[in-house]
């Protein structure tokens, strides 16, 4: 098979995007990050004496507070979107498969964005 | 594309609990996916002044704010021991069937028991 017609299979949506091994590791070291952090963020909520909101700024001012709840943020973002896609890759079909993909792609990236600017000013105090 | 082979599916398959727990492994992920917005609007509310905060903690703080609090908790211990059981499976270890039985079970134990602790340890009145 020639390249061109690789290049085509590939527009189509038949046969390898020859990406899959980069979207299976990203999936997975996204997984042992989040299981970590999710960890951490669970413990650090419980262990606050209140939830109010002098206590929570202070808390997410706090730098290295701030520098994991933007990888958990990261990280959560990342891996809902890849876990997102292999659900719209397995279940919509037609062309109704690469517009989901990139709505879900869209709403991933706003919100990360949004959830990352939010703790810089948090963290900023501004 | 109608032409193209199609992999086993559900339709095909007798019920197996191990099976429910690869299909709660989506179902969960899908929930926490639902999840982000929370994230991003506890974020954003606190971000945005003490007066936004406080309308957020007062929906989170309401029985449904309540409800989805404890059904997220429950989801994400869920969703990361049965990771944590997938992570093992991609190492080799575990594959066995009755290996595979055993561990579904220990990760309901899990979920149970983690839940219940997380529930009365964030949920349960001793934060308001």
């Amino acid at each position: 098979m020639s390249d061109d017609t690789q290049a085509l299979t590939r527009v189509l949506g038949r046969g390898s995007a020859h990406e899959g091994a980069h979207h299976w590791r990203a999936q997975r070291l996204t997984a042992i990050a989040l299981g970590l952090l999710g960890i951490w963020l669970l413990v650090a909520l419980g262990r606050l004496p209140d939830h109010d909101y002098v206590t929570m700024r202070a808390w997410a001012t706090a730098l290295w507070n701030a520098t994991l709840l933007a990888l958990f943020t990261a990280a959560a973002c990342w891996h809902s979107q890849l876990g997102m896609q292999v659900v719209i890759e397995d279940y919509v079909q037609g062309w109704l498969r690469p517009a989901s993909l990139l709505v879900s792609a869209f709403i991933h990236v706003l919100l990360g964005a949004a959830g990352l600017l939010a703790i810089v000013r948090i963290a900023l105090g501004s | 594309m109608s032409q193209r082979p199609l992999s086993p599916h559900l339709g095909i398959y007798r019920f197996a609990y191990t099976m429910a727990m690869s299909i709660l492994h989506r179902a969960t992920g899908l929930v926490l996916s639902a999840g982000l917005l929370v994230l991003v609007a506890f974020l954003a509310a606190l971000a945005g002044g003490a007066d936004h905060y406080g309308r957020f903690t007062a929906l989170a703080g309401s029985w449904a704010g309540r409800a989805v609090f404890a059904l997220l908790i429950a989801t994400f211990l869920f969703h990361l021991a049965n990771g944590i059981r997938h992570l093992l499976w991609d190492a080799g270890i575990g594959l066995e069937r009755p290996q595979a039985r055993r561990s579904w079970k220990l990760v309901v134990l899990v979920v149970v028991a983690g839940s219940a602790l997380l529930w009365w340890w964030l949920l349960g009145g001793a934060h308001t």
